[in-house]
């Protein structure tokens, strides 16, 4: 145990210590808080950075000057100009687009938006919706609905939705599970992958420095590995906790700032609200998710997500130090590489497609109780509420794959390390399992 | 010290090591020889208990070989190196604390080393700035700080300069005056003879000789002489009963040389007072077989 402490201490220190860990320690919030503020100037600037753009409509049915009407963005004029005039002189007449509505069948035919770049997506859809709805308002007075009945169908509506708990009824909200579910599983997602290499990347180093035989003439392999495993986990966890410390206080910072000026916070939220077609939806969403993030069980949430979070990153990164053990260089990697990465791959598009839109379905089921798939699956689908005999099966799976891995990789590390300048195959690792000592 | 008893080792496809026993004794400087692919480094293993044996069975003083006998001994293996980006002294101290000493002790003994092998001044360098000479008094370091009473060595001098290598030898000499055991392994013959207390031979993964160094050039001394006369010309030295002559003359820069062989009973003296008179003698010689001239003999000994 004494030994497994002293190499576990070395990889911490030596990777703690590095350079680059203290560069991306530092650089990692930054980039989050850069983004983050960014993201708040543009909202807050971007109707004095955009020029309002000038609009010239063909309306050949003359039924849309009072539909379309101009905003901060767009400024709509109508002309009783031909469409052929209006094309040929659309570039002396600082118009920005020309929107053309042909009197042509009953449902807006052949519309046309004539423009020197392509028109946003937004724009677009915001005319779309336009035609739509004045289209919709005709055929409903037309049919001898009063104007009145028109205006108060203009609604919007939200489920609450609520859970059957051991605590009685809870107020749920799918969208924040959704969020954290996500959040979650990437986060594992990308520890595994990034921590689990480092361990392969530690293990090729050894052995390229050949240093690796002083070690084990004092060492066992298996406390080696372990050590190295563990070390590197520590590392991990402790970049991630410099992370959220730094991100939290740096961007609380840059939250206050903006804050100060509470008109323009205002504006960022009119913004938000005018953007979207759908009204008042999401503004309504944003402040509902906040609220319903409070109701989920956190301490159920963070203890899974740590659970799972390191059981999944110890299932692999022993996988990959087998990986390391087995070849000289990274450039060799590659072939051994597949197998791991395809489930780890697998699990999270599985999961952050199928898994987060059903999340009681078979296939969720099954890859939430399989150890190479549960540390991600697991983890979109414990918001939205999960038996416990699933948690408690799929923890049991994943200390017993745990163990499992760690056997079989222990076997091919303790011979792979001590083979040098052979190319491993896999019928050659195969046979690894196998030896003796 | 160590006694080595029917070790069997089977790799996939073929036996490495077939019922090899020696006795290796305390305070000897004992070579393993052989040519490469003989078996040694799999020998070596399996005394530091990297790998096991199929086989067999291996005592450390007395005791049946186990792990609390790895802080006993010190290997510099063939393959060796070091944590390219970590300091020098971290490196020295954490393979020292591997073997189970204490962090201040390590230090404080890697600080006598220092001073002892000229390295002051590399105490926190990282290894990849050192050059390779230096690098290996940094291994050699590594490998005695914890005071091993068994040393093992494999290819001790391969890759180090003359002058380190010197330095080096002689370390391990003065260990070994001071009572450490130390086993050398050798694919070269000649490089480690001179230093041997005790060897043994290696070919094809079975021992075919071991023993004292002195008893085996004993044992193998053919009682070959070689003579030197400054005569004109060369001249038949046949015709006593005392000796007989090994193949022609050879001359060389005016000189004559004859190897000749004492036969059973006779002593030098009988052989140079009938030569006396019939050459100008320039010089006399024995003829001490090399081990490597020995291993070959048994080599072709044991494919007869």
């Amino acid at each position: 145990m004494k030994k497994i402490a002293l190499i576990i201490q070395r990889e911490y220190l030596s990777r703690v210590k590095k350079k680059s860990f203290i560069v991306m320690t530092f650089l990692g919030p930054l980039l989050i808080a850069t983004m983050y503020a960014l993201a708040i100037y543009l909202a807050v600037n971007s109707e004095d950075m955009a020029d309002q753009k000038k609009v010239v409509v063909c309306d050949e049915t003359h039924t849309l000057s009072n539909i379309i009407k101009s905003n901060e963005k767009y400024e709509f004029n109508f002309s009783n100009a031909q469409l052929a005039d209006l094309k040929s002189n659309f570039d002396s007449s600082g118009n920005d687009y020309l929107l053309y509505v042909p009197n042509k069948g009953q449902n807006f035919e052949g519309v046309q938006l004539y423009s020197d770049k392509q028109p946003s997506l937004a724009f677009v859809k915001y005319i779309e919706k336009q035609l739509e709805n004045s289209l919709t308002d005709k055929k409903l007075t037309d049919n001898g609905i009063s104007k009145k009945i028109i205006e108060e169908l203009d609604f919007s509506l939200n489920i609450e939705t609520i859970r059957f708990t051991d605590e009685g009824e809870e107020d749920g909200n799918t969208s924040a599970s959704y969020m954290i579910g996500m959040f979650s599983s990437i986060l594992i997602y990308m520890f595994i992958f990034l921590y689990g290499v480092q361990v392969m990347r530690g293990v090729i180093e050894e052995k390229n420095n050949r240093i690796v035989e002083v070690l084990i003439s004092s060492v066992k392999p298996f406390q080696l590995m372990m050590g190295k495993i563990v070390g590197i986990a520590l590392v991990g966890l402790t970049q991630f906790a410099l992370w959220i410390i730094l991100t939290t206080s740096i961007t609380g910072i840059i939250g206050q700032k903006f804050a100060q000026d509470k008109s323009k916070l205002m504006n960022i939220e009119n913004t938000v609200a005018a953007s979207n077609t759908d009204k008042s939806e999401p503004a309504v969403a944003a402040t509902e998710v906040l609220s319903a993030l409070s109701t989920i069980n956190y301490p159920l949430i963070v203890g899974c997500f740590l659970f799972y979070f390191l059981g999944g990153y110890l299932l692999y990164s022993a996988l990959f130090a087998a990986i390391g053990s087995a070849v000289d260089s990274e450039s060799e990697t590659q072939q051994f590489m597949m197998p791991v990465t395809i489930p780890l791959i697998f699990s999270f598009i599985i999961s952050t497609s199928t898994v987060v839109n059903n999340p009681d379905g078979p296939i969720a089921f099954w890859l939430s109780l399989f150890p190479l798939s549960s540390p991600i699956v697991m983890m979109v689908r414990l918001p939205f509420g999960v038996p416990a005999w699933e948690i408690i099966t799929s923890m049991l799976l994943l200390v017993l794959g745990f163990f499992g891995t760690v056997w079989l990789a222990a076997k091919i590390y303790r011979t792979g390390i001590l083979m040098v300048g052979k190319k491993a195959s896999w019928k050659e690792i195969s046979k690894w399992l196998f030896y003796k000592n | 010290m160590l006694s080595i008893q029917s070790i069997i080792k089977d790799y996939e496809k073929h036996r490495a090591l077939n019922n090899v026993s020696m006795e290796i004794p305390k305070g000897s400087v004992f070579g393993l020889l052989g040519p490469n692919g003989a078996g040694k480094t799999s020998l070596i293993r399996i005394i530091n208990q990297i790998t096991k044996a199929d086989a067999g069975e291996i005592y450390f003083k007395g005791e049946k070989l186990q792990e609390k006998h790895i802080a006993h001994i010190g290997y510099l293996p063939e393959e060796r190196g070091l944590y390219k980006k970590m300091a020098v002294a971290d490196q020295i101290v954490y393979l020292a604390q591997l073997k189970g000493l204490s962090k201040h002790e390590a230090e404080k003994r890697a600080k006598q080393w220092f001073d002892r092998l000229e390295m002051k001044g590399w105490w926190n360098k990282n290894v990849e700035d050192l050059s390779k000479g230096m690098q290996q008094k940094v291994q050699f370091v590594a490998t005695v700080i914890h005071q091993p009473e068994l040393l093992i060595l494999d290819e001790p001098f391969s890759g180090f300069d003359p002058i380190n290598a010197e330095m080096i030898k002689n370390e391990f000499l003065n260990l070994n005056q001071e009572g450490t055991t130390i086993i050398f392994s050798s694919h070269r013959m000649e490089s480690v003879e001179e230093l041997c207390s005790h060897i043994a031979l290696i070919n094809h993964s079975e021992k075919i000789l071991e023993g004292k160094v002195s008893d085996i050039r004993k044992e193998y001394s053919k009682n070959h002489y070689e003579i030197t006369y400054l005569n004109a010309e060369s001249i038949d030295l046949n015709g006593s009963s005392a000796f007989q002559t090994i193949g022609e003359a050879k001359s060389l820069e005016g000189k004559y040389t004859q190897v000749i062989q004492l036969n059973e009973g006779h002593q030098i003296n009988d052989a140079i007072a009938f030569l006396m008179p019939k050459i100008q003698f320039n010089g006399i010689q024995e003829i001490i077989p090399s081990i490597n001239e020995i291993f070959i003999d048994q080599v072709k000994h044991a494919s007869a």
